[in-house]
């Protein structure tokens, strides 16, 4: 049962506009249906991503960034999950992009996650005003004051190319990633081969 | 041509099996030999084996996760190295059995208990000589889902329930009703 649950949560976020009146709409929570959908504009930010160093988003403009979004540093979820990615991290820079992380945990608090757990990727610290990009993007939790677990694949031009919500004590894996790399690798590949001919 | 890793089903031809292929049920573990909750469940696996004899066949699949697991590749590197002189079952069993002594001196200590030549284990482990085969059962396992260690496929379906006896007996002995 919990399988075939986390399977409607699952399509409904990525394509928030299907399941409309269908039963299972009451289980979810506001803010998953509101998570940016793809073609959106990806809302541009600067947070800090060390305590003395910020990160601006349009500063990867040219390439695909990929944002996960994470309740908090330090849950097992997140450690599974932020673990998992960073043993991807080649995986992802061999399809152009790159990963960042985003919780409301302050700069310090993740530097010392970071350190502990050897992540290689920026953590970004959306504190003040707390869970404000979170929010900009559709996936802050008002009641629980921390973002969703949330995925967005952002492409080289600013546009949200794909967009998952996962349930909060899933770790949602990284072949949904993968294959949105590899869907805009492929767009980006096609007027190529078209050109060629 | 069909990557074979990418199948979420046992392969004779690049994995580490035990039990006959066309057995009606395939469990396929993505473990890390550092992970100790795959450390909890290896008897568990060894008991369903027991249990279900001929009618299981088990494959192993690496899935290290290296930052977290210092000594998870080395380790999955010495399975692999083992597997060359015909003792992968044996060395994975005394990896999981051994999880709080991975270095290198002790992966060699473990290849000589065993018998096998281990100078030429421990320069296959140190010149990572299965890195690729071990990356593309990491690899494999993030595009089949796997999310952290140890997850485990019964006849290709993914298994999220409890890591149990009884729960992973039950999901094992009726692979139909996993969903």
């Amino acid at each position: 049962m919990a399988i075939s649950t986390v399977t409607t949560e699952s399509n409904t976020a990525t394509s928030p506009k299907s399941g409309q009146g269908h039963p299972y709409k009451k289980m979810y929570s506001k803010s998953r249906r509101t998570a940016l959908p793809r073609g959106a504009d990806a809302p541009d930010f600067t947070l800090r991503s060390t305590p003395d160093q910020w990160l601006t988003l349009s500063e990867f403009r040219g390439q695909p960034v990929v944002l996960a979004f994470y309740p908090a540093d330090w849950s097992p979820v997140c450690g599974d999950q932020m673990a998992l990615y960073n043993e991807m991290l080649k995986e992802f820079h061999e399809l152009g992009a790159e990963l960042i992380g985003i919780s409301v945990d302050g700069a310090w608090c993740h530097a010392a996650f970071a350190r502990d757990r050897k992540l290689h990727f920026p953590l970004l610290a959306d504190f003040e005003p707390k869970g404000d990009v979170a929010c900009r993007y559709g996936v802050y939790r008002d009641k629980d004051g921390v973002s969703e677990r949330a995925l967005f694949v952002i492409d080289s031009e600013g546009k949200v190319h794909w967009s998952f919500v996962s349930p909060i004590g899933v770790n949602p894996g990284a072949d949904g990633i993968l294959s949105a790399l590899e869907d805009l690798q492929n767009k980006q590949a096609t007027p190529a081969i078209a050109e060629a001919k | 041509m069909i990557n074979r890793a990418q199948l979420k089903v046992p392969d004779p031809e690049r994995d580490h099996i035990q039990g006959a292929i066309d057995a009606p049920i395939a469990l396929l573990e993505y473990g890390d030999y550092e992970c100790p909750s795959c450390g909890e469940v290896q008897p568990i696996v060894r008991e369903i084996q027991r249990r279900l004899e001929d009618d299981l066949c088990f494959a192993f699949r690496h899935f290290p996760l290296t930052n977290v697991h210092p000594h998870a590749e080395h380790a999955a590197e010495a399975a692999e190295a083992a597997g060359n002189q015909g003792a992968f079952w044996a060395m994975h069993e005394t990896l999981f059995a051994n999880q709080d002594a991975l270095d290198d001196e002790s992966l060699a200590k473990y290849a000589a208990g065993l018998g096998l030549d281990e100078t030429r284990l421990i320069q296959e482990v140190i010149s990572a000589a299965h890195s690729d085969r071990i990356r593309e059962d990491f690899k494999s396992g993030v595009r089949a889902g796997v999310n952290g260690t140890p997850s485990f496929f019964i006849n290709g379906q993914r298994y999220d329930g409890a890591r149990g006896l009884e729960p992973l007996l039950a999901a094992v002995s009726n692979p139909a009703g996993i969903i």
